[in-house]
């Protein structure tokens, strides 16, 4: 009995995968447009949490009326990107844009075949110089294709709560921390500081959470470039999982898994005093604190060991598509400068484009439950730290959800460094097998 | 079928000889006769045969491939799944989990099921009412059960440390421990299930004659004894009957644990896989990791387990069915 229904969710999966195939006949209808610009084309658009595009979709539409387009949103990044590989995989069923989120980008920069080369069939002002550097090369396959236009980033700062600072003795001012936030050795140090100061209470949120910001700023990361597993060859990302897991067993972490039931209420409960910040966070972190908490919780620019991202997505064009060119130039339209800014203005996804980042809109922006502070202008200082982006292989991203955050949270469940460190060794190396 | 084969030789040696037209009638007559009820079941086994049957072979075919999901052209590699995953340690800890959440659940839910029905069964105001409301679990959604039990595990700030810690014991970190984990996920399986299957024993426990009882009452039998020596062996064949739904119910327990992880949508099973199901590695392997011929090796090792363990129910069915008739 079970094993027929496990039988029967598999081969639904193939089934649906032959499906995709067998109903690969065109409900978009039309001829390629390449030979009459203004004969009738469909688009669509995927998209999933929110990406501010609502507005921007009917203007796109005024000012080339021979296109309509179809969003498709979807509510949760997790289940989009597994329907995404699902039908990158069936060979149809793809919006002829697509987004993809910077954390499943290894997954499909490894499928790079299967997407178009936007700097083939992308419009000319969509030139590399629109992005940060680092966002655009990010979302270059090894063989050098870009398949990918950058929309928002997740620039990190630190965030932390003033008041809790001040009550044990501590700098508590954004310019006065600035030197805790300086190394991840100073971090760690002021933690040990904090919970002595304060009868033990928790310095940050989640051991991961340091972990993976850490090991994201290394100049090569879980995978090497030839592709293959390098955990235990990379010193950088043992030496990380030493401090990081050092910093538990002195009791600095609040042991709270991230975007757990558990966490959401730390925040209320002022579990922690600090928490790695990417610009988005701002509204997570007001979410779960409450009004309660307004004013207490600062933002500052500073991160250790530099900058760092999290977060923001892609729109690729993949091969499926039947108007590349046309999705293409959707694509480089939506993620201009100006459209970013609207964008941000709408959902607050922080803009990725040069310019951008230079607009008196964002530089201007404050937050009035961080204190009023000056997040637009504070972010994009971030954002130009951020170094050249690290290479990231097949598996990267599994690694990071299967094997070195459970990892960690067994470390802080009790497991000794030592053991918690082999278990991401084994988990890793059977997610590269 | 008789009459038609003593009809069949003399009206071939009709055809032979007179035109076909009595016997048209006769064959119409014949294949009605003879194809019909397999076109009255037909519908059953096609749909059996698209969703049930092919799936489980086509798996079977997947599970002799190192498929990845969009693999253009997988590669066969014969039963090195099989022999990887009997070699897998997070396979047999699966099982483990599996079987021990089983245990943790099944056992003393059939024992309180048993209990609520001899309650329920007693004479008590608005029966009706009661047991509706034992069966009100088994109604709400399991996904939202799931949510809210995880919610009230959860260590820091769960509800049920929360009254620990009131009656003076230490909080417990329920997703951390092994054992922990168990309980909790039984807990919430029982939650679920008590209920439904207290019905079905409190109807097997009302068709049992009264004159029984009465003549029990009569020996001088009190309420215990008559409970014990009456009502239990009456309730035998239905307690097998339930034995073997929360079996194939226990073994395929998915929902509560990916519910139960702290980390959101993950498929872990906790920290260490401390708590992840057989179920929960397939699905794992196969919509996370997208290995579809690895995961389909684990879906016929389930699938033989399954097998086995039907096997020995049907064979114990027989032997205790065998007693009761001495």
């Amino acid at each position: 009995m079970r094993s027929i229904r496990n039988g029967l969710v598999l081969a639904l999966g193939i089934t649906m995968t032959a499906f995709g195939l067998a109903a690969c006949g065109g409900d978009d209808g039309g001829t390629p447009a390449a030979s009459d610009p203004n004969a009738k084309v469909e688009l669509s658009l995927a998209t999933f949490t929110e990406f501010g595009y609502e507005e921007l979709i009917p203007e796109y539409e005024r000012l080339h009326p021979n296109i309509k387009i179809t969003h498709r949103k979807t509510g949760q990044g997790g289940p989009y990107h597994q329907d995404l590989i699902t039908k990158l995989a069936a060979g149809s069923g793809l919006a002829d844009v697509s987004a993809v989120e910077e954390g499943h980008l290894s997954n499909v920069l490894d499928k790079g075949s299967k997407f178009n080369d936007l700097t083939k069939i992308g419009p000319a002002e969509a030139s590399p110089d629109r992005w940060l550097g680092w966002k655009y090369d990010a979302a270059k396959t090894k063989d050098g294709k870009v398949i990918g236009y950058g929309t928002d980033i997740g620039p990190l700062a630190m965030c932390y709560r003033k008041d809790m600072l001040e009550a044990a003795g501590m700098p508590s001012d954004p310019e006065a921390v600035k030197p805790l936030f300086a190394t991840w050795d100073s971090y760690f140090a002021a933690g040990e500081q904090y919970v002595a100061k304060t009868g033990g209470k928790a310095w940050f949120d989640s051991a991961a959470q340091n972990f993976n910001a850490m090991v994201n700023q290394l100049p090569t990361g879980y995978i090497g470039g030839d592709d293959k597993l390098a955990v235990e060859s990379n010193q950088g990302i043992k030496d990380a999982w030493t401090k990081v897991t050092g910093a538990v067993a002195k009791g600095q972490s609040a042991k709270l898994t991230a975007f757990s039931n558990e966490w959401n209420s730390g925040f209320k409960q002022g579990a922690f005093a600090t928490k790695v910040c990417p610009a988005w966070m701002l509204g997570v972190i007001e979410e779960h604190s409450g009004p309660e908490n307004a004013g207490k919780w600062a933002v500052t620019a500073a991160f250790p060991g530099g900058g760092g991202n999290w977060g923001g997505s892609y729109l690729t064009v993949p091969t499926q598509s039947k108007h590349p060119k046309e999705a293409a130039e959707l694509a480089a339209w939506l993620t201009a400068p100006e459209q970013q800014i609207k964008a941000f203005k709408a959902k607050g996804t922080f803009p990725s484009q040069v310019k951008a980042l230079e607009d008196p809109a964002l530089l201007s922006e404050t937050d009035a439950y961080f204190g009023g502070a000056k997040i637009g202008q504070l972010f994009a200082e971030q954002a130009k730290k951020v170094a050249k982006p690290q290479y990231k292989g097949p598996g990267d991203g599994q690694i990071q959800e299967n094997a070195s955050s459970p990892a960690l949270q067994a470390v802080e469940q009790g497991k000794s460094a030592d053991e918690g460190w082999t278990q991401l060794l084994d988990a890793a190396k059977k997610i590269t097998r | 079928m008789t009459v038609v084969d003593k009809i069949v030789p003399d009206e071939e040696k009709a055809g032979a000889r007179t035109p076909p037209r009595p016997t048209l009638r006769h064959r119409l007559s014949r294949w009605d006769v003879k194809v019909s009820p397999y076109l009255y079941i037909a519908p059953f086994f096609v749909v059996f045969g698209i969703v049930g049957l092919f799936p489980l072979l086509y798996t079977a075919y997947v599970s002799l491939f190192s498929w990845e999901a969009g693999d253009d052209d997988p590669s066969f590699i014969g039963l090195d799944n099989f022999k990887e995953l009997f070699a897998d340690t997070q396979f047999w800890n699966a099982l483990e989990n599996t079987v021990s959440i089983f245990l943790l659940s099944s056992v003393p839910q059939l024992i309180i099921a048993v209990l609520l029905a001899a309650l329920l069964s007693a004479r008590i105001r608005g029966a009706t009412g009661w047991r509706v409301g034992v069966l009100l679990p088994y109604a709400a959604s399991l996904v939202a059960l799931g949510i809210i039990f995880a919610n009230l595990f959860g260590p820091k700030y769960g509800l049920v440390n929360g009254l620990l810690q009131t009656i003076g014991l230490d909080p417990v970190d329920w997703q951390a421990g092994r054992f922990s984990s168990h309980v909790a996920i039984a807990i919430m399986v029982n939650w679920r299930w008590t209920g439904y299957n207290a019905l079905i024993v409190l109807a097997a426990m009302q068709a049992i004659p009264k004159e029984l009882h009465e003549a029990a009452l009569i020996d001088g039998a009190g309420t215990a004894r008559r409970f014990f020596s009456v009502t239990l062996p009456l309730l035998k064949p239905t307690l097998i009957f339930v034995t073997i739904t929360s079996t194939i119910g226990g073994l395929q327990i998915f929902t509560e644990p990916k519910l139960f992880d702290a980390m959101p949508g993950s498929n872990n099973g906790g920290s260490s896989n401390q708590f992840q199901t057989v179920t929960l590695y397939l699905y794992q392997t196969a919509f996370e990791n997208y290995e579809l011929g690895y995961a389909s090796a684990i879906a016929w090792v389930l699938f033989v387990i399954i097998v086995l363990i039907a096997l020995v129910n049907f064979f114990l069915t027989g032997r205790l069915t065998a007693v009761k008739k001495k």
